[in-house]
């Protein structure tokens, strides 16, 4: 490939387009997961869900 | 090996993604560089359509799995539906955006391949109209998912309108068979073998493969976060029950 000849607006935005929507796919789920990780991690530490209430050690 | 029984254990769940992910995500990344290579670096420019042959190197396998994950979805709801397996509204809820995008990107970069091959961004084809239904009913369920936000109660009506919808899957896949489009039929998975030159099929493939296994790595992740999620939402009533007794308590005291 040294040329995309005439038509290389159309297969340049094709792959921008690819790069938008999966990196916006993967940014989000990947942020979710973490912000899901930090949320259950500090209801935990906090004592949530045990039986005695207190805290994890 | 696990069965299907084992991995219905959120917390084994969590253990084997945690295991299978990296492996997953690695195998995803060398095949989708492996395969951009072949696809820029490699293939020739085909002989009707120029250079604009990369595009099917995104589209097809963005076609592929829009259709893959809506089947995946569409299993799941029979899980939750018929055999109630507790990670299946999960596995459901997570594959739904995933799905969504593949349809997005399949529709978009159809477009742009589109308008220099056929003068048009978009016709009102079989092809194109179905597989446009499909991304309407994505976000359909999405949306459903959305207004019902306690997932006891949003399991059976997700579950119930993706089945329904499931019937545009075959519409789409033979589409090109039963109605006269602009789209081409078939061209890999035929009667016959595919009709696609070898020096081309073969970084379709790869490529195939890497988006399949990208795909299903974020599936994974999404999965683990809903499990996540639903712990958190338990955890959290727990809580506030908890500190209510507390209070209750403080004020008989």
């Amino acid at each position: 490939m040294s040329d995309l000849g005439p038509h290389a607006g159309f297969i340049l935005a094709s792959y921008g387009a690819v790069f938008v929507v999966l990196g916006g796919l993967i940014a989000g789920i990947l942020l979710d997961h973490r912000a899901q990780a930090r949320a259950l991690d500090a209801l935990e530490r906090r004592g949530a869900g045990r039986r005695s209430g207190r805290a994890a050690p | 090996m696990a069965s299907l029984i084992d991995l219905a254990n959120p917390t084994r769940f969590m253990r084997l993604s945690g295991l299978l992910l990296p492996w997953l995500a690695g195998a995803a990344l060398l095949l989708l560089a492996v395969g951009f290579y072949l696809a820029w670096f490699v293939v020739p420019a085909d002989y009707q359509q120029g250079e604009t042959i990369r595009i099917m190197f995104v589209h097809v396998p963005a076609a592929w799995l829009a259709l893959m994950f809506y089947t995946m979805m569409a299993v799941s709801a029979l899980g939750t539906l018929v055999w109630r397996h507790p990670l299946a509204d999960v596995a459901q809820k997570a594959a739904a955006p995933i799905g969504a995008c593949f349809a997005l990107i399949c529709l978009l970069t159809g477009a742009f391949w589109g308008k220099p091959m056929w003068g048009t961004y978009w016709v009102w084809d079989a092809r194109l109209t179905s597989v446009l239904v499909l991304l309407l009913i994505y976000l359909g369920i999405i949306a459903l998912r959305r207004a019902l936000d306690e997932p006891s109660r949003a399991g059976r009506p997700v579950a119930i309108l993706t089945l329904v919808g499931f019937v545009n899957v075959p519409i789409i896949k033979f589409s090109v068979d039963w109605w006269n489009t602009l789209h081409q039929p078939a061209s890999v998975f035929r009667a016959g073998g595919p009709t696609i030159h070898p020096s081309m099929l073969w970084p379709l493939l790869i490529l195939a493969t890497g988006f399949t296994l990208l795909a299903l790595a974020l599936h994974l992740v999404a999965m683990r976060a809903e499990i996540m999620r639903r712990r958190v939402r338990t955890l959290t009533i727990l809580e506030a029950e908890r500190l209510d007794r507390l209070a209750l308590q403080g004020v008989l005291a």
